[in-house]
């Protein structure tokens, strides 16, 4: 069946079947590939977008329950090719190893800092524990986040 | 992990959404935020015939408040209710719930409706429900009912509702006065579900004395349920650090715990004692301050 | 041997990757990124039973199916060779391990039958109707029951359940014993777990007929030795095949095997003329990707009185499961190499029964086997300690060698090559306050709290090489190449997969060459890119990569001068590289840049004596000796005796990694470690049921350590270089998972000496704490 979404910005329409993953619709029809599957049983948030703003995990979410909705995946996180601060700072303090978490870890934070712009490290380390990374031990992950937050506050 | 083919409907009315079920009640299934129902079709635990979603019906979904109570749709998100002001306000103890379950992503999509309806005997809610003694709407083809939360859980993944209803809204009581709240959970390390779960409300008449205590516990048993005999052992009682725990000693009165890889039976008793003694402990104090 | 730039300006420096701008924007691309036309899917068809004969595969429900183009069967692969398998000790029993299972299947998961189809979900709906008639058998999965008379078996064709026998002896633990003033014994469970690296495995498998050449897009740590057993497996020559590892995420040892899809996926492609493309699910990567640890044993040590170690014996069961993978039996004996640890233990003995179970092989997981000797060791000096009343540092401090007895010659047999174990002990305990900690535990038991305090110090054996030592093939390869336009190409044979080389090769290289770090480009995991190499694994990556690479840049550097002295009119040995230029250092004046002088060394037009046109050069490292990185963590802990909840509420740890690439490389490798380790001591451990079903094959079921179990860590470290290679670095890869498990369990342990408790195994999960707790009640 056809779904239309706006990914990244622009309004896209795929002829999927029912019950054709979001995640699938991005990395196999768009061909978005920076979204990944990991765990497949929504505990590890590899697969995480933003879906109309909120932070979801692709891989349980149909594709056609996406429909008319806006995704926002990690190649549309940075704009005009700059890298957004959260990016930035991911970075700068080494919050990624393998990077395989890393999209959906990002896309995270962002909705982490959206709500809460000057979290404490405690409420950081809650705030992605939909997000699982087997290689940082998360330290430097959530020192990214909390320079992000600071160069955020700065804007 | 792919889920087997389907087939996919989107009512746009409640009525239509019913009139969709009654046709094809072999094998439809109900989709609303997907995150009970998606990871079982996509282990092929469950491999229905049609989809019927109804998250996007309009009037499904939404916190609004009448009189002494909250009146939260069956396809509110769990995190619409821990961070919704007036949830945090008059009804703390269901916001910390929701606050809880699972992680963000899971809590930015999965419903409060969608998750009673899956009557898994380790989640959240139904504890903090039982204990604020929600009653809970459905709408069928001959009309709407209600049930009272603890009344709604028959066993694992199993409720009260026939065959062709669809949950669609949570009456929360908000009483006025000496309330204290509290959800104390020890969770599965993995999943975050809770291997005992225990919710509390107490409220303390003017001289002090515990007026009612309402508790639920989830996760213990093969239902969440009402810890009766610890409620009977408070009522009218000074709050106590000894009558509190000789209650909370009652607190799998009746109750045969479960066993799995989380826990033995025994253990799980042992917790809901502890947990259960701890959320009053706390609830008295709040309710007290 | 060569040495390290004298005033190294990035080496030491805490540099930011440049292999990151691409993983932050989802650029990057894994094996399942990789989009060839005309790519068919491959989905297995696997056992669901821990053992059963297979009487019959019947494929008709997918004769109509469409998109279905073949399923394959072990009939169908009779020139397929078996999974090849290294590193054995004399006399195992090997059994012979075919890519799909013909009579009988022997752990859940092991695959039956491959289903080609042309979509993924094609894929997955045609192997569901895949109807395998299976007769299901008694399972093996205990493995003390493995081995009582009349067990079954998992491999009819041998006596019993027995893989190997294997044992070292060092010293008379025996005179040992009867000499000790007092004898410790404790029986140690270390559980099997799952590496579980956040990317499944997958490959990617493309033959071009008219080539007659096979590529293989692999998700391993080894590239080159996949090139070499597929091309042997699947009968074709080793240099038509070409692996290319893509992005790899994450392995943790697990992709350090050849695995079965990895053959299927190359041979069905050549049979078909087509690419087929098999990702892991994650439940088949619980199922049918190696696991780590597996060991069950009893350790006895004695001792004086006064804390001085006498004599260990550690005899254990070692669970090897139904077929070995590439390295199972050598990981238990790096176990028995370590279990002196850092301590003078002048009598050791090691005794492994290497026992067969239905369930998939054990083999490297992050430490692979030192992990497994530590805990034991540290466990039981804990145990030792309380026994004779002596400060858990203490007995540790009395027992290390001093910083001048080394190189340290052990009771195993390896020559430890540097160490300041005191040194480091000593940090950690003064960074943690270790004073004050026990202090505030004494203070806490007053109002009924339980601290602990975990100890752990520990040394691993790292830099895998020598070859002899390991085998074969304990070098690694690198060629570096100062470009016609000036630029530098670093080509690795190592296969780094997120420990972050192309940043840290670049900067040996942008050191050794005095140029900047943007003008190099470092090339790893294409087999017909590189030189040949061995890989990634045993925190042997920059160790012994790093040192290849170093080499074959003072040998550009050394051609290079030759040119540069053509040139500026000066002796070679008067050239000086800075700045990305090359000086005359008696007449500064002089210089040229590197397209200058790389320019003439390709045009060739004029030749210094002696010297070849170009500018590249390669060399094979070979190591002398192991490299021994030590270290010291402490760990404060509150443990709830009523829930069994564990809060870790500091982690100290001070390692000694020898000198230091990149720091903030390093930092990460560590607190990665860290985590994993302490997610074994907490949460984590694989499950079978008696039937050989696992019964926890899932995220949802199998806890991996979240952000929010963890306090920041409190890295320190203590540099103690050593000269077996040109860095003076030891490795770090592993060095946290080692330190971390027996510290966070000693901790939970020490937290409740109040109720008598002297040992819990792993995980320490709640209810094991409780009624532990609860069964002794508090003794005062």
């Amino acid at each position: 069946m056809e779904v239309s979404l706006s990914i990244n910005g622009e309004v896209r329409s795929f002829d999927v079947e029912p019950r054709t993953l979001l995640v699938h619709l991005l990395r196999d029809h768009a061909k978005l590939t920076g979204t990944h599957v990991a765990c497949e049983t929504s505990i590890c948030g590899a697969c995480t977008v933003l879906l109309d703003g909120q932070a979801v995990k692709s891989c349980t979410v149909l594709a056609v329950q996406a429909d008319g909705c806006e995704v926002t995946t990690i190649e549309g996180f940075a704009e005009d090719g700059k890298l957004h601060p959260i990016q930035e700072q991911f970075w700068e303090k080494h919050g990624l190893q393998c990077g395989f978490c890393t999209p959906g870890m990002i896309l995270t934070a962002y909705q982490l800092l959206e709500r809460n712009p000057d979290p404490s490290e405690a409420e950081i380390r809650r705030g992605i524990d939909g997000n699982i990374c087997r290689c940082t031990g998360y330290q430097h992950i959530v020192d990214a986040i909390q320079a992000a937050a600071v160069e955020l506050g700065k804007k | 992990m792919i889920p087997s083919a389907f087939e996919y409907l989107r009512p746009e009315t409640l009525e239509e959404a019913i009139r969709l079920l009654q046709e094809n009640s072999e094998e439809a299934v109900l989709l609303a935020g997907g995150h009970s129902l998606i990871p079982i079709l996509k282990a092929r635990l469950a491999q229905p015939g049609i989809l019927i979603d109804i998250s996007r019906i309009p009037g499904l979904k939404g916190i609004g408040r009448e009189d002494q109570a909250l009146l939260i749709g069956g396809m509110t998100t769990h995190h619409e209710i821990e961070s919704d002001p007036e949830v945090n306000e008059v009804c703390p103890l269901l916001a910390e719930t929701a606050s809880l379950i699972g992680d963000v992503q899971v809590r930015n999509r999965g419903t409060i409706g969608g998750s009673l309806s899956h009557a898994d005997p380790a989640a959240d809610y139904p504890a903090t429900l039982i204990a604020l003694d929600a009653e809970f709407v459905v709408t069928g083809p001959d009309g709407a009912r209600s049930y009272r939360a603890e009344n709604f859980f028959e066993g694992p993944f199993d409720t009260a509702m026939e065959e062709n209803e669809i949950l669609t809204s949570i009456i929360v009581p908000a009483p006025q006065g000496k309330i204290g709240g509290a959800y104390c959970k020890a969770a599965q390390q993995a999943s975050g579900f809770a291997v005992c779960g225990v919710a509390v409300t107490v409220m303390l008449s003017d001289n002090g004395q515990i007026e009612f205590a309402s508790i639920g516990i989830t996760g213990v048993s093969a239902s969440p349920y009402r810890a009766s005999g610890v409620e009977s052992a408070l009522t009218g009682q000074a709050p106590t650090a000894e009558t509190i725990e000789a209650a909370a000693d009652r607190a799998t009165e009746d109750i045969e715990p479960i066993e799995d890889l989380y826990g033995s039976a025994e253990f799980r008793g042992h917790l809901a004692r502890v947990w259960t003694k701890r959320a009053l402990e706390q609830a008295v104090k709040m309710a007290g301050s | 041997m060569a040495k390290a730039p004298a005033a190294p300006k990035f080496i030491g420096s805490p540099i930011k990757r440049r292999e990151d701008p691409k993983l932050l924007r989802g650029l990057a691309r894994y094996v399942d990124d990789i989009d060839l036309p005309g790519t068919l899917h491959m989905a297995i068809v696997r056992s669901s039973f821990g053992r059963a004969g297979i009487r019959s595969v019947d494929i008709n429900a997918l004769t109509d199916l469409p998109g279905v183009v073949a399923v394959y069967t072990a009939a169908d692969l009779e020139g397929v060779g078996p999974v090849p398998v290294s590193g054995l000790v004399p006399d195992a029993r090997v059994p012979v391990q075919p890519v799909l299972a013909n009579k009988e299947v022997r752990f859940a998961g092991e695959p039956v039958a491959a289903v080609i189809c042309e979509t993924r979900y094609g894929a997955a709906d045609a192997a569901a109707l895949v109807d395998v008639d299976f007769e299901p058998k008694e399972a093996v999965v205990d493995l003390e029951k493995a081995l009582a008379p009349g067990a079954p078996k998992v491999h009819e064709d041998y006596d019993d359940n027995v893989a190997f026998n294997w044992e070292l002896v060092g010293g008379d633990v025996e005179k040992g014993l009867a000499e000790a003033d007092v004898i410790v014994k404790q029986k140690i469970v270390n559980g099997r777990v799952v590496p579980l690296a956040l990317e499944t495995r997958g490959v990617l498998a493309s033959y071009d007929p008219g080539e007659e050449k096979l590529t293989l897009w692999s998700s391993t740590q080894v590239p080159h030795k996949l090139r070499t057993h597929i091309a042997d497996q699947i009968g074709m020559a080793e240099n038509r095949v070409r692996v290319i590892t893509p992005e790899v995420g994450g392995g943790f040892g697990s992709k350090l095997n050849i695995y079965r899809e990895e053959a299927l996926a190359a041979y069905i492609s050549r049979d078909l003329g087509r690419p087929v493309k098999w990702i892991e699910s994650r439940s088949e990567n619980f199922l049918a990707t190696i696991h780590g640890r597996g060991q069950m044993g009893e350790v006895e040590m004695g001792l004086m009185k006064d804390g001085t170690l006498i004599a260990l014996r550690y005899t254990v069961l070692a669970d090897c499961g139904a077929y070995y993978q590439y390295l199972t039996v050598a990981i238990f004996t790096l176990t028995g190499l370590m279990i002196p640890g850092p301590y003078k233990l002048p009598n050791v003995e090691m005794k492994v029964t290497g026992v067969f179970t239905n369930k998939i092989a054990t083999d490297a997981y992050r430490g692979a086997g030192r992990p497994e000797a530590t805990y034991v060791l540290e466990r039981i000096m804990d145990i030792a300690a309380a026994e004779i009343g002596m400060d858990p540092a203490e007995i540790r401090r009395k027992n290390f060698p001093a910083k001048s007895e080394f190189p340290f010659a052990t009771a195993a047999g390896l020559s430890y090559d540097s160490g300041d174990y005191a040194g480091a002990l000593d940090k950690a305990l003064e960074n943690a306050g270790y004073a004050d900690m026990r202090r505030e535990q004494v203070e806490a038991r007053k109002e009924g709290r339980y601290l602990g305090i975990g100890l752990s110090t520990y040394v691993e054996v790292c830099g895998m090489g020598p070859s002899a030592a390991l085998g074969g093939q304990g070098w690694e390869s690198a060629r570096v190449r100062v470009e016609p336009g000036g630029k530098v190409t670093v080509f690795s044979g190592a296969s780094p997969h997120g420990q972050g080389q192309k940043t840290s090769f670049a900067q040996l290289v942008a050191d050794g060459l005095g140029v900047d770090i943007n003008n190099i480009e470092v090339i790893h995991g294409d087999t017909d890119t590189v030189p040949f190499g061995v890989g990634t694994f045993g925190s042997r990556g920059t160790v012994v990569g790093g040192s290849a690479v170093v080499i074959a840049c003072d040998k550009v550097k050394e051609k290079m001068a030759r040119y540069a002295a053509m040139k500026l009119e000066a002796d070679a040995s008067d050239i000086e590289f800075a700045g990305g230029k090359v000086y005359v250092r008696s007449a500064p004046e002089k210089s040229a840049d590197f397209a200058e002088i790389a320019g003439l060394a390709y045009s060739a037009m004029e030749l210094p004596p002696g010297t070849d046109p170009g500018l590249e050069e390669t060399h094979f490292f070979e190591p002398p000796n192991f490299t021994f990185p030590f270290g010291a963590h402490v760990v404060l802990a509150e443990v709830d005796p009523a829930t069994g909840d564990v809060k870790i509420l500091r982690y100290v740890a001070v390692d000694d990694v020898g000198n230091q690439i990149n720091p903030l490389l390093v930092a990460g490798q560590i607190h990665g470690g860290i985590a994993q380790g302490a997610g074994q001591a907490l949460e984590e451990e694989i499950l079978y049921d008696t039937g050989g079903q696992l019964i926890n094959g899932s995220l949802m079921h199998y806890s991996l350590p979240k952000a929010g179990l963890f306090p920041r860590f409190e890295l320190d470290h203590t540099t103690t270089p050593t000269d077996v290679n040109p860095l003076g670095a030891k490795g770090v890869g592993e060095a946290g998972t080692i330190g971390s498990t027996p510290a966070v369990v000693n901790a939970v342990v020490d937290a409740l000496s109040p109720f008598g408790v002297r040992h819990l195994d792993m995980p320490v999960r709640p209810e094991r704490i409780w009624r532990a707790a609860a069964a002794k009640g508090e003794q005062g």
